[in-house]
């Protein structure tokens, strides 16, 4: 039989703190440099050292992204996991294992490859601080050499996963090239399954990274210049990317000025509050956090949606609820997040659904904020925060920053009659700021979180309070309008659509694929914003059945298109929820709607 | 009628009030707001470049009931030292003045006022400081002392949060008492505290006339009147003034703050060395087993660097940052993109 090209999902399960995360991206890089589409997923534990840890590389020429339940090449180096991450691997696998693990007993379909990783450590390994975790490169070199990958290409993804630091390369490729040389002493006449083929075209113009370093990128930007955060996962890399950016690119070396603040606060509560003073005096400014902290800012939240400050807020969603899986993925808290605050409060809130987005949406937010003042949301989740993702390039913004109604000194020079900050005179809601600072006799104006009537002064007026929420109810019409557009493919003839967000995206990409092979088509709708854009109605209303599909137990999209549809189309949208902490993959997508499918209406 | 006195800046006192107080009448808080307004406006602060800040409570609405010309942000309970540091960061060129309560301070906001400290935010924090809490009907506050009584006749059994002390401890870079009914101390001390560049903590007893001034109350006027210790005879001299030389050896100190402005401490009972932290604590806690209130400035460092200094930020506010300021070049972006490849 011959071997399958490009198309395998291998697994390395360890144990985390040995340092495997290296070893796996030199793989990655090594395979993407020969031009081969990639896509990793990391399954941590929320612990420093010691517990198991999986990666998984998909390799595929139609560049999928999305996770893949059952690998076919596995290297099993925890023997605490050893016999469930054996149970998991397709029939045929090439499984790699330590040598010492014991295979009687064990499945018989698959192809064993007994490797003394440790011995050949001991001895080959001349480093001893850090054999520990050059071991993990031997993995590499057998790898390598079980799926005919030139050795030039692991040197290439040493050379890419260290690139400041040339002096590590040569002891990195010495034991990478251990595996390699066992491989070939002790396996080379087995018959491969799978092979890796360099290739052309598909990944050119293509990068390699994470969203929040992309979202951090985009916060660069879209020019923030306030960034105050509390460390949680999976979004700490969000304000820790943007520091390294910083430094780069925000940092007058010659003068140590830095044209950016990023303070690393006392808790979410005060992250938050810090963003809000900086965009109340004009800055851009941001936090970034994800459940636990979302719940804590609920109160300042509240605060900025009825003062009416500028403000961008991450939440890089994990499994909740309380401490939840902290290391786990989730689309959890769009329905908390909508409506974040007591009293009548809806937001705006920006759902990326690829690591480009999130660099893009980061830039859009401070826009939007600026433009609407009022807190903007954008929701990624540790899947898209915290993968690599193969993406096209980033572009560079063409736009100048929209800062919104800000009236200067000079404005205010012209200005006849009286200015009020909450008096909408535009007719659309959005109404006049001025800055602190503006040197004017009628720039001040007094901002609070209690009752208060267009000229910004305390009220406990029925009507005042009545006029002024229903303000921001037509304020959120005006957003409405302003916010990205959903992404809309529509298949000819297609009896059914399908509606998510966010992460989702890549297994609906998959699964879409998947099902028009076995000649079911539908047409896909990818909402990425809040509130709704009023087209989705209009989708539903072309498709006899739409499938709604999320990563959360109780279906929260799903929840809020019902609550924005004529009740006549309500009855068209059908539920499928992914929530057991791991990206969602294409199958647990098809396989639920190809089951609701035989499902009569 | 003669013109009204107009300050160096130009601005007559007038210029510096606010809208109605709506606190209770003999409101220490009220007593307080005058003394605010008065050394605003012998310090000829620009109006404009105030930033009023305060949380919730009696004491948080009074931002206003002064300079109304200043923009003025009343936030959510106990977490004004967020905002304020948040919009110091953002325009370094804005004088944070902070109006909190004790209730503010020392329960609810306890956390954001100690790292606010620890940061050295450059603004002026003031604690209307009344043991109780006004607006929710008279309960206690963190800082009423034990003994302590309600107006229902509750005795409070908790040891009190000393602002000053907490403060001390934290090395806060400008630490005083007053109380509000004594303005020839308070002004002086507000207008150091404004010219000092770092957080400067005033802890400003203030009666509240409607449920914690009468005779179990430990922060009633009486008792205040009765236990109060000056520290010093406080005098200021802003950096616009000549500073006459009339000094007495062993009872004057001159303190010179960073701005050129000059604070002049005339000894009285206690000799207190202000730049002396230890003794510092060592004089709080004296004066609390005696049951008394020692006021006046207590400590001073004007070496410490405040919060954006540290930070390098730029003298500008960040607003007036640009495009090509905030974005690496095109050639910049293009050489990050080609080294994700």
């Amino acid at each position: 039989m011959l071997p399958t090209v490009n198309d395998l999902t291998f697994q390395a399960a360890t144990v985390n703190g040995s340092g495997s995360q290296s070893a796996n991206m030199v793989l990655t890089r090594a395979i993407f440099s020969l031009g081969i589409p990639v896509a990793p997923k990391n399954v941590f534990p929320s612990n420093i050292e010691g517990l198991p840890t999986w990666y998984q590389l998909r390799v595929t020429t139609q560049g999928y992204q999305a996770r893949k339940g059952d690998p076919d090449v596995l290297v099993a180096l925890n023997p605490a996991t050893w016999r469930q991450d054996l149970e998991q691997v397709r029939p045929g696998a090439a499984v790699i294992h330590q040598h010492l693990y014991s295979t009687a007993d064990a499945r018989t379909d698959v192809d064993y490859f007994p490797v003394p990783f440790t011995k050949l450590a001991k001895t080959e390994i001349q480093n001893d601080t850090l054999r520990k975790q050059l071991t993990n490169l031997i993995y590499v070199g057998v790898v390598a050499g079980l799926l005919e990958v030139p050795f030039e290409a692991i040197q290439e993804g040493i050379r890419r996963t260290f690139p400041t630091k040339p002096g590590a390369w040569q002891a990195n490729e010495d034991a990478a090239r251990i595996g390699f040389k066992y491989w070939h002493e002790n396996f080379s006449a087995h018959e491969r399954r799978h092979v890796l083929r360099p290739l052309t075209g598909l990944t050119d113009s293509q990068i390699l990274l994470e969203g929040n370093q992309a979202a951090a990128l985009g916060c660069i930007m879209g020019g923030c210049t306030v960034a105050a955060w509390y460390p949680i996962t999976p979004s700490s890399s969000v304000c820790e990317n943007l520091a390294a950016y910083a430094d780069r690119y925000r940092l007058d070396k010659a003068t140590g000025e830095r044209r950016i603040a990023i303070v690393q606060a006392e808790d979410e509560l005060a992250a938050l509050g810090m963003a809000i003073g900086a965009g109340w005096a004009g800055a851009r400014a941001m936090t970034s956090t994800s459940g636990p902290g979302i719940s804590l800012m609920a109160e300042f939240s509240g605060l900025a949606y009825y003062a009416e400050i500028p403000v961008v807020i991450f939440d890089i969603q994990r499994i909740g609820p309380s401490t939840g899986l902290p290391t786990r993925t989730s689309q959890g808290d769009l329905a908390f997040i909508y409506t974040l605050s007591h009293g009548d409060t809806k937001h705006l809130v920006l759902l990326p659904g690829t690591v480009a987005e999130c660099y893009e949406f980061a830039q859009t937010a401070f826009d939007l904020a600026d433009r609407f003042q009022t807190p903007v949301f954008v929701l990624s989740d540790l899947d898209l925060g915290m993968n690599l993702w193969m993406s096209p390039q980033l572009q560079y913004p063409e736009r100048p920053f929209d800062r919104g109604k800000v009236l200067t000194k000079d404005d205010l020079d012209r200005l006849e009659g009286e200015w009020g900050r909450y008096q909408d005179v535009d007719g659309d809601a959005v109404t006049y700021r001025t800055l602190p600072g503006t040197e004017h006799a009628r720039a001040a104006y007094f901002t609070r979180g209690s009752g208060h009537d267009e000229l910004a002064r305390y009220t406990e007026s029925p009507e005042a309070y009545a006029a002024n929420m229903d303000r921001l109810a037509r304020k959120l019409e005006t957003a409405r309008a302003a916010m990205p557009a959903p992404v809309v493919e529509t298949a000819d003839s297609a009896q059914i659509g399908v509606i998510a967000f966010g992460s989702t995206d890549a297994a609906v990409v998959e699964a879409r694929e998947d099902l028009r092979e076995q000649g079911l088509e539908f047409s896909y709708l990818r909402v990425r914003a809040l509130p709704l854009s009023p087209s989705l109605v209009d989708f539903v209303a072309a498709h006899e059945r739409i499938y709604v599909i999320e990563q959360n137990r109780d279906g929260q999209l799903y929840d809020l298109i019902r609550l924005e549809l004529p009740s006549q189309l309500v009855g068209r949208l059908r539920s499928i929820r992914h929530y057991d902490g791991r990206p969602v993959t294409a199958e647990s997508l098809s396989r639920p709607l190809l089951e609701l499918e035989a499902v009569p209406v | 009628m003669a013109a009204p006195a107009l300050n160096h800046i130009g601005l007559a006192r007038d210029s510096y009030k606010g809208v109605a107080s709506t606190l209770c009448a003999g409101c220490g808080h009220n007593s307080i707001t005058n003394h605010v307004i008065k050394a605003l406006y012998e310090l000829g602060v620009e109006p404009h470049l105030l930033a009023k800040m305060s949380g919730i409570g009696c004491s948080s609405k009074t931002p206003a009931y002064f300079v109304e010309r200043a923009h003025g942000f009343n936030g959510v309970h106990g977490r004004m030292p967020s905002l304020t540091t948040g919009a110091q960061l953002a325009n370094r060129k804005l004088i944070m003045l902070g109006v909190s309560g004790d209730g503010d301070t020392a329960s609810i906001g306890l956390g954001q006022f100690m790292h606010m400290i620890r940061r050295n935010v450059d603004c002026t924090y003031i604690v209307e400081d009344n043991g109780t809490y006004g607006l929710t009907k008279g309960q206690f506050s963190a800082t009423a002392d034990v003994g302590s009584v309600q107006k229902k006749g509750t005795v409070n059994a908790f040891l009190p949060i000393d602002p000053c002390a907490v403060a001390l401890t934290l090395g806060c870079s400008f630490v005083a008492r007053s109380f509000s009914g004594d303005g020839k101390q308070l002004v002086p001390l507000l207008k150091a505290a404004l010219a000092h560049r770092g957080t400067a903590v005033l802890d400003v007893i203030s009666p509240c006339v409607t449920f914690n001034d009468h005779d179990g109350s430990t922060k009633s006027y009486a008792y205040i009147k009765d236990h109060e210790e000056e520290l010093q005879d406080v005098s200021f001299i802003p950096y616009f003034e000549e500073i006459e030389v009339d000094y007495e050896p062993g009872t004057t100190t001159d303190v010179r703050l960073h701005d050129g402005s000059h604070l002049r401490l005339h000894k009285l009972a206690q000799d207190h060395d202000p730049s002396d932290r230890l003794g510092a604590i060592r004089l709080l806690e004296e004066g609390r087993s005696r049951g008394q209130l020692v006021t006046g400035l207590v400590y001073l460092d004007e070496t410490m660097e405040d919060f954006a200094t540290r930070e390098h930020l730029p003298e500008r506010p960040l607003h007036s940052l640009g495009e090509a300021e905030l974005r690496p070049s095109r050639e910049e972006f293009d050489a990050l993109m080609g080294s994700l490849a």
